[in-house]
C-alpha cells in the first residue's frame, strides 16, 4: 500500500473510532495499517510529522490521536 | 510574608533531616528577591503555590494534581509530561506545571559550568525547583508553562548541547554507572556503551511505539552501583570469564594489618584485627576460597562474581582479564505482580568497542522485536517473561538454553513437544500405519 493510501486508511479508521474514544495505543495503529510494529512506526512517525497524528502521553504510557481530536489539554485523562 | 499559610508543611521541617519544605521556601525567597533580575517567564510566585497546593493536600487528603496531555515539542513523543492543577483559580502559578526531562550526562559527570548553564535557564523559564535526578536517572525539571517548552527545548539543544530524556513507552534515558572513568572494577567503558546506544537508538529514545517503558542500565562490574539488576529491563552488568587475579603478598599484607580492609572504608570505629577467614573465606556465598599456608587460592568455577572477596582486600584481588559483560532482562517495579529482579539472558557478550557494539546490539534488537508483536499494552518485558516463559523469550532471540538460564527445578510434569523437536515429525503414511493396525 501507498503511503498516501496508508494515510488515508489511517484517518478514516481513527475518524470512525473516533466516536468513542479519541487516543489510541501503537498497536492499534499497527493493526490498522496491518504491518508490523517496526515497519508501521515509519509510517507513524511520518503521520505525526505531517500533522496528521499527535502523542498524547500520561507521563509513564504514550498514545496517539488525530490532531486536534478529543480534548486537548488538563481533563484528557479524564475520558 | 508567605503567599499561603503552611502549618503542616512548617511541621515537617522540624525533624533531624534536611527538609524538601526548607529548600522550596528558600526557592520562593530567592524568586521574591531576585537579586540578579532574572525576567522571570512564568509566575514568580510559582513555588508559594506550590507550597500552597502542598499544604491544601496535606489538608484533604487527595491531590490536586492531573497529568497527561500533548504538551511536548514537535516531533518528540516524550521527555515532557504535562501536569495542571484542579484549584487554578486558588493557585494560579501552578495551573501548567509541566515537568521536563533532560538526560543527564553518563555517569553524571557535570563540569560546575554546565549545572549553572542548567540552573541559569530553569530559573529563566521554569519554576527553578529541579529533582537531581529522578529514579532512571534523568536530571527533572519540575513546573513550567506550555509556551516554555519549545523555547527550552530549542536552549537546551542549541546552546547547551544536551536532550531531553525519554518518558512515556520509549526507551527511557539509559543510565550507567561511572565507569572506567574512576573505578578499577570496571570491566568494561560503560560510559561509551551507554552513550552510543542513546545515540544509535534516538528513534527509540523520542518516538514511543513500544508496549510500555523499557529501560537500559550499564554495571560495570558485578558490584553494580546503578542497580541495574532490580531496575533496568535490559541490565549490562560488567564480569570477566578468566580468573581472579590474585597479588599474594598483597594478601599477606592484609593479614598482617598492613593493609587495611575495604580501603579504609569501615574507619568509623576498631572492628579488630582483620581476621582472612572470618571476613573473607567464611562469606564467600560458593564456598570457593581456601587460605592455607600464607597462600590464597579461588576455584574460580564456582566463583558467582559476588565481589565481596575483592571489595574487601581490593589491592590483592582484581577481575581477570578477559573482560565484557553479561545481559540480564525483565526486571521491574512492583506495580503489577511485584517487583522482579532481572534473569540472565547471556553469561558473557564482549563488549566491543571496534565492532560499533554489533553483538550487544543484535541482543537488545531481537528482544525488541519480540516485545514489541507479543507484549500487550502497558506490559514490561518481565511481565510478558512470566505470561509466556523463559522459554518463548530463548526461542524469539535465536538463544540457546543454557544450565544458567534455569532458575528453579520444573514444577510442571508435561513437555509439549514440537514437531520439529520429533523424529519424522507429525505426519505419517496412513496406509503404512494400517498395514500393521487393524481399524
Amino acid at each position: 500500500m501507498e503511503y498516501e493510501e496508508q494515510k488515508q486508511l489511517m484517518i478514516d479508521q481513527l475518524m470512525k473510532k473516533g466516536k468513542t474514544k479519541s487516543k489510541f495505543y501503537f498497536s492499534d495503529l499497527a493493526k490498522i495499517l496491518d504491518m508490523k510494529p517496526r515497519e508501521a512506526k515509519k509510517v507513524v512517525n511520518k503521520l505525526v510529522e505531517e500533522g496528521i497524528l499527535e502523542f498524547w502521553s500520561s507521563g509513564s504510557t504514550s498514545m496517539y490521536g488525530l490532531k486536534g481530536q478529543g480534548k486537548q489539554t488538563a481533563a484528557e485523562h479524564e475520558e | 510574608m508567605a503567599k499561603h499559610k503552611t502549618p503542616l508543611l512548617d511541621q515537617l521541617e522540624s525533624g533531624p533531616w534536611p527538609s524538601f519544605v526548607s529548600d522550596m521556601k528558600q526557592e520562593a525567597e530567592a524568586r521574591a528577591k531576585n537579586v540578579n533580575n532574572v525576567e522571570y517567564q512564568i509566575p514568580v510566585d510559582v513555588v508559594e503555590d506550590l507550597l500552597g497546593v502542598l499544604e491544601l493536600s496535606f489538608d484533604d487528603g487527595t491531590t490536586h494534581w492531573k497529568h497527561g496531555g500533548i504538551v511536548g515539542v514537535f516531533g518528540y513523543g516524550g521527555g515532557v509530561i504535562g501536569r495542571y492543577c484542579d484549584q487554578p483559580e486558588k493557585f494560579p502559578g501552578v495551573a501548567h506545571f509541566h515537568t521536563i526531562r533532560v538526560a543527564q550526562p553518563s555517569g553524571k559527570f557535570y563540569k560546575t559550568e554546565f549545572l549553572r548553564q542548567l540552573c541559569d535557564l530553569w530559573d529563566f523559564r521554569g519554576s527553578g525547583l529541579t529533582n537531581m535526578h529522578g529514579s532512571t536517572g534523568d536530571i527533572i525539571w519540575l513546573g513550567t508553562t506550555t509556551p516554555q517548552i519549545e523555547e527550552i527545548f530549542y536552549e537546551l539543544t542549541h546552546n547547551l548541547n544536551q536532550d531531553l530524556g525519554g518518558s512515556g513507552s520509549n526507551l527511557r534515558t539509559p543510565a550507567d554507572c561511572i565507569g572506567q572513568a574512576r573505578c578499577e572494577y570496571a570491566c568494561y567503558d560503560t560510559q561509551d556503551l551507554c552513550y552510543q546506544l542513546t545515540l544509535d537508538y534516538q528513534d527509540e529514545l523520542h518516538r514511543p511505539a513500544f508496549p510500555y517503558k523499557f529501560k537500559f542500565k550499564f554495571d560495570g562490574c558485578p558490584n553494580g552501583c546503578v542497580a541495574s539488576i532490580a531496575r533496568a529491563d535490559m541490565s549490562f552488568i560488567g564480569t570477566w570469564k578468566d580468573e581472579i587475579r590474585i597479588d599474594q603478598d598483597a594478601v599477606g599484607g592484609y593479614v598482617s594489618g598492613d593493609l587495611k580492609p575495604n580501603a579504609g572504608a569501615h574507619s568509623g570505629r576498631d572492628w579488630g584485627a582483620f581476621n582472612i577467614e572470618k571476613e573473607v573465606i567464611n562469606l564467600c556465598p560458593t564456598e570457593c576460597m581456601r587460605y592455607e599456608n600464607g597462600k590464597l587460592e579461588i576455584n574460580n568455577r564456582e566463583c558467582t562474581r559476588c565481589m565481596h572477596c575483592i571489595n574487601v582486600m581490593p589491592r590483592a584481588l582484581r577481575p581477570g582479564v578477559q573482560t565484557g559483560c553479561s545481559i540480564l532482562v525483565g526486571a521491574k517495579a512492583p506495580i503489577l505482580d511485584g517487583a522482579q529482579m532481572g534473569s540472565l539472558l547471556v553469561p558473557f557478550v564482549e563488549v566491543n568497542k571496534e565492532s560499533g557494539y554489533e553483538e550487544v546490539k543484535a541482543v537488545i534488537e531481537a528482544i525488541w522485536d519480540y516485545w514489541m508483536e507479543e507484549g500487550k499494552n502497558r506490559e514490561r518485558l518481565g511481565e510478558l517473561m512470566k505470561r509466556r516463559g523463559f522459554q518463548s523469550l530463548l526461542e524469539a532471540v535465536g538463544i540457546d538454553p543454557i544450565p544458567q538460564h534455569v532458575s528453579e527445578p520444573r514444577h510442571n510434569p508435561y513437555i509439549f513437544w514440537k514437531e520439529d523437536e520429533v523424529e519424522g515429525g507429525w505426519e505419517r503414511d496412513v496406509t503404512e500405519y494400517r498395514k500393521h493396525h487393524q481399524r
